[in-house]
């Protein structure tokens, strides 16, 4: 496995005393560095390429994300299939009584996500939407944000747009949102006095300790985490990467986590839709 | 090398005021009340923060906990782990590139050398932003552990073997 070939190869630097990192400089390219997994950045971005977490995680993991058979995601996708059909609530109606069928109303619909509501004059992730559209529309109650439902709706939804660009609009009414986004993400906090930037954007294909850093894309979400054994959302992340600098972290859905979803995805503005991805 | 003279005022560090600390914790490890310390050439704290010198077998485990140090969770060091960060640079020989003095000044607030290190203060208490309340008022380390691992660097030097 790369990560403990890479803690071998240091040992080995030791036992020969050799610490120059000689031997890390003959490695082959990793899936990560190699120019056809990169895409082009959007306009002023801060990384000069774009890669999706998908490269820097190990064969086997990426073949559990390749087979959608394999992928445990699509446990929560079939059940989702199911109830975007199933009338709930006062008014009678499932999803499929407005937005007809799924593959045809939602697709590309994730990936443009989240935009700024008019109506609601805030801007709406997709699983706010969803509940705007139960409470709403189906007069039915709302789902808990990391509900086994609402995770795998979002997933449903997500599938809708896999393989299309992360294309987001950040101009407009969505500028104020998105510069609270870019500043959350520079902004260091908790006692180690990290900001999502130093992880991510100058340290991505390192080890920091046993986990090897990514860019911290947001196209797999929702995502089958192998350590949580489920489906996880992508506020379900933040809070994980607040709470391991010992950083209050904010409440899933909250305006702040929002408006970071918002910056992010304009991070990886042209990444494929992975959702549902696999992660270790 | 990234740990420069870059210099921004080392005052803020010096007047570290006194701060209230609740029952200690397992995790976090500072004691009320932090112990004052002086910067000289603005990078280097030449005084033992607790008067005397630290135990070099203790700072090595203080260095690998990783509920404490986290030294290798950035840092390469010749210890026999299965896992070490590679952010920041390699540990290895660093008592023949840092005195005592600049190695107690990296551990105890790196930011006095450089503003925009990812290294953690080890031995700060405040001045951050929204920390978890079990740290609130606490540093990462006490006094002695900041010395043990001082005085456990100091025999990380060039050409050591291990
Ligand atoms: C009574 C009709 C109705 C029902 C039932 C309904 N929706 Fe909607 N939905 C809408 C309307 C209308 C919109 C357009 C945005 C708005 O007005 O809020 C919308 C928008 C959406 C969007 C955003 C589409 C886009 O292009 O931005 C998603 C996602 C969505 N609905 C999901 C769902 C799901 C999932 C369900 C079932 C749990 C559901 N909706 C049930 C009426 C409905
Ligand atoms: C101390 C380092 C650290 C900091 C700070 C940090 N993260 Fe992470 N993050 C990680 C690690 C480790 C992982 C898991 C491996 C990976 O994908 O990078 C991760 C994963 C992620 C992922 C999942 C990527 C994927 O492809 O599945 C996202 C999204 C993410 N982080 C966003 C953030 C955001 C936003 C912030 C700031 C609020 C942040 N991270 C701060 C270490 C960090
Ligand atoms: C979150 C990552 C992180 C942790 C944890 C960390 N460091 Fe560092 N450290 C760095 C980085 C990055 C640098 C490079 C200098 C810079 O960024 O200013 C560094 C630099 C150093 C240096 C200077 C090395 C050189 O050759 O210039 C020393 C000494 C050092 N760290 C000691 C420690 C000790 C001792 C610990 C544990 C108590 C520790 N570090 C924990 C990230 C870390």
């Amino acid at each position: 496995m790369l990560r403990i070939s890479i803690a071998a190869v240091a040992l080995a630097a030791f036992a020969i005393g050799a610490v120059s990192g000689a031997a890390a400089d003959d490695k082959p390219l990793q899936p990560w560095e190699r120019k056809e997994n990169h895409v082009k950045p959007p306009k002023g971005s801060p990384l000069d390429y774009l890669v999706s977490g998908y490269w820097f995680r190990t064969p086997k993991t990426r073949a559990l994300q390749d087979d959608d058979f394999e992928n445990p995601a699509f446990l929560w996708v079939e059940q989702a299939e199911s109830e975007w059909t199933t009338v709930d609530g006062k008014a009678g109606k499932s999803c499929s009584s407005c937005h007809d069928a799924v593959e045809k109303s939602m697709k590309g619909v994730s990936a443009r996500y989240p935009v700024y509501s008019a109506k609601n004059k805030k801007m709406m992730a997709i699983t706010h939407q969803v509940n705007y559209c139960r409470e709403n529309y189906m007069k039915a109650k709302k789902w808990k944000w990391e509900s086994d439902k609402m995770l795998g709706m979002t997933s449903l939804i997500g599938l809708q747009s896999r393989g299309m660009p992360v294309n987001v609009s950040i101009d407009g009414p969505a500028k104020k949102f998105f510069e609270a986004g870019e500043k959350f993400y520079h902004q260091r906090r908790g006692q180690f006095d990290l900001a999502c930037v130093h992880c991510h954007q100058g340290n991505f294909g390192m080890y920091i300790r046993a986990d090897f850093l990514s860019q911290g894309h947001s196209n797999g979400f929702p995502t089958y985490r192998l350590k949580w054994q489920k489906l996880g959302s992508l506020h379900r992340r933040f809070r994980g990467c607040n709470n391991n600098i010992r950083a209050v972290p904010y409440k899933r859905g909250s305006p702040e986590y929002t408006n970071l979803e918002l910056y992010l995805a304009w991070r990886g503005q042209g990444l494929k839709v992975e959702a549902p991805s696999v992660r270790q | 090398m990234k740990f420069g003279r870059r210099v921004l005022t080392p005052l803020f560090a010096a007047a570290l005021a006194v701060a209230p600390f609740a029952a200690q914790q397992a995790l976090a490890q500072g004691k009320a009340p932090l112990v004052k310390y002086k910067v000289v050439d603005e990078d280097s704290i030449p005084k033992s923060l607790t008067g005397k010198p630290g135990d070099p077998e203790k700072g090595k485990k203080w260095a690998i906990a990783g509920r404490l140090g986290h030294c290798i969770a950035c840092h390469v060091m010749p210890v026999d782990e299965p896992y070490m960060g590679e952010v920041g640079p390699s540990l290895v020989g660093v008592a023949s590139r840092y005195s005592a003095g600049q190695l107690r000044m990296l551990i105890v607030d790196p930011k006095v050398v450089n503003e925009d290190t990812m290294m953690p203060a080890f031995y700060k208490a405040d001045g951050f932003h929204r920390v978890r309340k079990a740290f609130v008022g606490k540093t990462m380390l006490s006094a002695e552990q900041v010395e043990d691992i001082v005085a456990y660097l100091l025999t990380l030097k060039e050409e050591e073997k291990q």
